[in-house]
């Protein structure tokens, strides 16, 4: 994207959960960094983005994206889902390994590296797998896939169902420091089904998962980390049980964070009345009650971060009865809007809303983003929080499969800095 | 909150009639009434020499079974043909493989035959929503059993036996026996008999074989076959797969039977005239002893008999519905 050397961003209101600040400012920034947030600058030269009445927020980071390459075929590349993600505001990513090939080795993250840097639209932070081709027998190469730019392990939402592999795993990687990334779900309790295990699957007969099956698997995660005290981050809880577990588990200082997807915070079991299957994921969407504990757990800190869990998939796998589609719905771009909406809706201040997005994934990945810091490649993004769309008529991700296509959602992304190029700029 | 709801009934035309028969959850009583009534005037037509009505003639019906059934699908041959219709059967097994685009293609080349009816059995529950969504307005589509979530047309012949003995609803205590959890023929009667105005409708089994929440639907749950069975009227033993003895479901049949299957002595607690009914096809000495099965409260074979009447009735209904909305 051409673009002049310096770039001053004037009057937007400048929000950075890190530091607090939210003031209306100007923000300068110099050769991709950012060299001053001041009030009145001036910069003969410079590109000027008139941000009145508009948000400046830190660079928003997704902890957890699927990116579909390699081997995703038809239903997206790097260069399709990373351009998508400029455009809704993302500069970092963390993308899971269960691609075609598996991240367990050096030759993948490369490969995944070298296209996202290439397409230039996002900075794609790798997970490797925690082990061998996500089979849950043996280790991946942690240490080595680390130094290859993997910023931590998971098993990309399949079980380890040894407890004696999952704790060998936790223990490896402590050893070397690296995060483990869980999205907890017991594979006997879930084996088959696709809907919360409530009145609403009961109801249409749909096969059902548990509450259990995810704060089973969490509970046993939460032992191994007190015993290993392997760093761990929880991806995705679904239900009321697994907040008070986290909740309890930091009260004892363990050094756990927690995410959920910004879809368990809007809808519950009964958006699948009718089979509908845009809203058939994983975990399942559960009852109003859950919805509403983990509401409370982002606002009160004891989830510290909101993601999309992106899945683009391409059109014929929904295109099935209910049981046989796929899971997933195609989130990046909706992951602001929809936390705008619930700003709105008086769930979230703002600011806790943009530290669920920046400062707080920041930190569950253990990474030094998520925050406007002079002196650095800046990465940024101007959002108009009051304007009002509609997703499809300006929808980039390969995959279309979103319950909020033709739903009209406020926030509109201006602007996008990802370490100091501009990756997105809309009119 | 929902961001895009499904429309509330896609069975109903704009005018209230009847264009799928997906499930007997949300439509209104005298819908119900109707299929009934229906249901009685072609009870008369199996009594003749010729058998036949010209009610869909020229009409063309296709039994599209994802899942193997004799029995059904023969019942719906059979009303079909009564109806003067041509009937095409096709048996699908379903693969593994891509069956999104499978049954997307398949669906599209049966419309090109000018197809007027299609008449659903799938392994998936919401399969038949998914086409009747997917096929064009034209075609009926008729739900022949979904995975584990509805039968209407079973279950309105279980409501059409229920009412040629009791003569209503009201007042009646109704039990459905067994393995609730997998069946779509309960769910179904649940709903048509909380419908029509049943008095109370209990469920009995092992929790197990129950769903979560399935008080939702408007049952009265029971562990305890004896209390579950005290003073109904209808008795409604449900099938039980064998396949359930190797899932940790239970232990064995023969625990189940001791327990849950029905014998003359076991049925005391019922009404002195309660009537005993099963979808089929039934296993004996399993959920049912043959004294029951074969004995005076039993009106199991009369079931199959009504239930071509009734699958008349809802074919002949949803063709007038849907040329109703040309």
């Amino acid at each position: 994207m051409s673009q002049k050397a310096h770039l001053l961003i004037r009057k937007g209101r400048v929000i950075d959960p890190n530091t607090g600040r939210d003031e209306v400012l100007d923000v300068l920034i110099e050769n991709g960094r950012l060299v001053r947030i001041a009030a009145s600058l001036d910069a003969p030269g410079a590109e000027i983005i008139n941000a009145e009445g508009m948000l400046v927020l830190p660079g928003l980071v997704d902890t957890c994206v699927h990116l579909s390459e390699p081997g995703g075929g038809r239903s997206g590349s790097i260069a399709s889902e990373t351009r998508a993600a400029a455009s809704a505001g993302i500069t970092h990513l963390c993308a899971q390994p269960n691609t075609d090939p598996v991240i367990d080795s050096t030759a993948v993250v490369r490969l995944i590296r070298e296209r996202s840097f290439k397409a230039g639209f996002a900075k794609v932070l790798p997970l490797a797998a925690m082990t061998q081709q996500l089979e849950g027998r043996q280790l991946a190469e942690m240490a080595t896939l680390k130094e290859a730019g993997c910023i931590g392990v998971s098993n990309a939402g399949r079980p380890v169902q040894d407890a004696l592999v999952l704790k060998r795993s936790f223990e490896y990687a402590a050893t070397f420091d690296i995060p483990v990334m869980m999205r907890p779900q017991d594979a006997a309790l879930s084996a088959g089904g696709c809907a919360h295990e409530g009145p609403v699957a009961s109801r249409l007969g749909l096969p059902g998962i548990p509450a259990v099956a995810e704060t089973i698997e969490l509970s046993r995660a939460l032992i191994l980390c007190e015993a290993t005290g392997v760093r761990l981050h929880v991806q995705q809880i679904s239900c009321s049980a697994s907040t008070a577990l986290i909740r309890d588990a930091k009260a004892r200082g363990l050094p756990v964070t927690a995410d959920v997807s910004i879809h368990h915070l809007l809808l519950d079991e009964s958006a699948l009345e009718g089979f509908n299957s845009d809203c058939h994921i994983q975990p399942p969407l559960r009852s109003r009650e859950d919805r509403e504990a983990l509401l409370v757990a982002v606002a009160d800190g004891t989830i510290d971060a909101v993601c999309s869990q992106h899945i683009p998939l391409g059109s014929s796998s929904k295109q099935a009865p209910f049981p046989s589609t796929r899971a997933g719905i195609a989130g990046i771009e909706t992951l602001l809007p929809l936390m705008l909406k619930l700003v709105d809706q008086g769930a979230l201040t703002l600011h806790r809303a943009i530290a669920l997005l920046s400062s707080g994934p920041a930190r569950c990945l253990g990474q030094q983003i998520g925050h406007l810091e002079i002196g650095r490649n800046a990465s940024l993004c101007v959002v108009d929080a009051a304007a009002m769309r509609t997703p499809i008529d300006d929808w980039l991700s390969a995959g279309k499969n979103s319950p909020w296509l033709d739903a009209e959602l406020p926030g509109n992304v201006r602007l996008t800095v990802c370490e100091g190029r501009v990756t997105w700029l809309s009119d | 909150m929902i961001p895009s709801p499904p429309s509330a009934n896609i069975q109903l035309t704009a005018d209230g009639r009847l264009k799928h028969f997906l499930s007997v959850e949300g439509l209104p009583r005298p819908l119900l009434e109707e299929i009934l009534d229906g249901a009685a005037s072609f009870v008369e037509v199996g009594d003749r020499s010729i058998k036949k009505v010209p009610l869909l003639r020229g009409k063309t019906v296709v039994n599209l079974f994802f899942e193997a059934s004799t029995r059904t699908r023969s019942t719906f041959e059979l009303a079909a043909k009564r109806l003067s219709a041509d009937v095409l059967n096709i048996d699908i097994a379903k693969s593994a493989t891509s069956k999104g685009e499978t049954l997307m293609d398949m669906l599209w080349n049966l419309e090109a035959m000018a197809s007027d009816m299609f008449i659903v059995r799938h392994s998936d529950s919401g399969a038949p929503f998914f086409i009747a969504n997917h096929v064009t307005p034209q075609v009926a589509v008729i739900n022949a059993g979904d995975g584990r979530h509805a039968h209407p047309t079973q279950a309105m012949l279980d409501m059409y036996t229920i009412r040629h003995y009791k003569g209503r609803f009201a007042g009646l205590k109704v039990a459905i026996i067994g393995d609730v959890l997998h069946s779509r023929v309960a769910r179904s009667q649940i709903h048509a008999l909380n419908i029509l105005g049943a008095e109370e409708v209990r469920v009995i089994g092992p929790k197990t074989l129950l769903p979560k929440d399935i008080e939702s639907l408007g049952v009265s749950v029971y562990t305890d076959l004896a209390a579950g069975l005290r003073d109904v009227d209808v008795v409604i033993a449900l099938r039980l797969q064998k396949e359930r003895m190797d899932s940790a479901l239970l232990p064995s049949e023969g625990e189940f039977f001791r327990l849950y299957g029905l014998n003359n002595d076991r049925l005391r607690p019922a009404k002195p005239d309660a009537i005993v009914m099963h979808p089929g096809p039934i296993n004996r000495g399993v959920e049912i002893a043959s004294e029951v099965a074969d004995g005076p409260r039993s009106v199991i074979l009369h079931q199959v008999t009504f239930g071509i009447a009734v699958r008349m009735a809802v074919m002949s209904m949803c063709i007038s519905g849907q040329e109703s909305g040309l």
